[in-house]
């Protein structure tokens, strides 16, 4: 099972849903305003190094890079990718639960 | 693999269309096969032909209608939502079709993924 | 109610589908729209599973009067999904005691389960739909 959250977790709680029904080393992949969940320096930083190291945790760069952040600026153990391993990442590990 | 994709938001005010259209691109690009594309709630709104974005924008209803018209898509627009928003055939653009919710189980039950892109 | 299409799974693929139920109903369409899909998918006769989490857990509590917002009730529809077998519907407890509600509170019959168990079911799912 792959979850995808596309909320901001400063304005929804889809990152929190998705968190508290994962499971140990289940894939999260980030996309849409969801990046913000995984850029450094936030209050939540701590939430996103804790998801990173219990679960995969992938963002999708494109919608980072459009938000003005890249890949150094994402914590600690998460992947970036683009929409090709997005697709690869849903076919490796779906069926997915989209937290909306 | 087998694709089911769900649109659950109308073009512009939300990405949830641009980011189903980037990823559906994507598994066409990859080699695998797109069972369907359902537009369900406001997403119905992405087969409006009479949208007309400025010239510098991306055309939301056209890129779709090009994508299906290029891979053969089947572009399902959902009735009961449709009509709730006064989606009718004389607005559909070209290669979007409208049908039952249940195209959209099939989708689920025939499709490898059913990946779904929303609010 | 949605108008049920005659509709045959030819196929005869029988798949494990969740409805997850995330949002309070009213506020916005989606929990009155995935109440449709739940119904749509009875006539293909999969195994049918609806889960409520978080603010999902209001759109089944007792006592909904619609009249003064103009707004049609989900409870009869809600009631009526036993009649298309529909009977595997899970609220995570978690998400129904930090709302103040307990199992009485519920229009219809539930199993109410721990988050523990809810991630449980919602990973052993085929095709997982909702908002």
């Amino acid at each position: 099972m792959l979850h995808t959250v596309n909320k901001s977790p400063f304005e929804r709680n889809a990152f929190k849903a998705c968190l508290a029904r994962a499971k140990e080393g289940s894939v999260i992949v980030l996309f849409e305003d969801a990046v913000y969940a995984v850029t450094r320096g936030t209050t939540l930083e701590k939430i996103a190094v804790r998801a990173a190291e219990k679960f995969h945790v992938f963002v999708l760069g494109p919608d980072l890079n459009a938000r003005g952040y890249d890949w150094g600026q994402v914590v600690e153990g998460v992947t970036v990718v683009d929409y090709d391993d997005f697709v690869d990442i849903v076919v490796t590990h779906g069926p997915v639960t989209a937290w909306l | 693999m087998r694709f089911g994709i769900l649109v659950n938001e109308g073009p512009f005010n939300h990405q949830a269309s641009d980011s189903a259209y980037k990823f559906t691109e994507a598994v066409l690009r990859k080699g695998h096969e797109v069972y369907r594309v359902f537009f369900y709630y406001d997403g119905v709104n992405n087969a409006n032909k009479l949208s007309e974005p400025p010239s510098d924008d991306r055309h939301i209803v056209k890129r779709w209608s090009e994508l299906a018209k290029v891979h053969g898509l089947d572009l399902v627009v959902c009735v009961a939502a449709a009509l709730r928003r006064g989606m009718k055939d004389e607005l559909l653009a070209e290669g979007f079709r409208i049908s039952g919710l249940g195209q959209l189980i099939e989708a689920g039950i025939q499709s490898d993924r059913l990946v779904m892109f929303g609010d | 109610m949605p108008e049920i299409e005659a509709l045959e799974n030819t196929s005869g693929v029988i798949k494990k589908f969740l409805y997850l139920n995330s949002k309070a109903p009213y506020g916005t369409v989606y929990a009155l729209e995935v109440l449709e899909m739940i119904l749509i998918s009875a006539a293909f006769e999969q195994d049918v599973h609806v889960a409520f989490v978080d603010d999902g857990v209001y759109q089944i509590k007792k006592g909904q009067d619609t009249k003064g917002i103009e707004m049609k009730s989900f409870l009869p529809t809600y009631r009526a999904l036993e009649g298309y077998d529909i009977e595997k519907l899970y609220v995570e407890k978690e998400s129904m005691e930090e709302r103040g509600l307990t199992v009485e509170d519920f229009i219809v019959p539930v199993t109410v389960v721990n988050r523990l168990t809810m991630s449980d079911l919602i990973h052993s799912m085929d095709v997982v739909l909702g908002g």
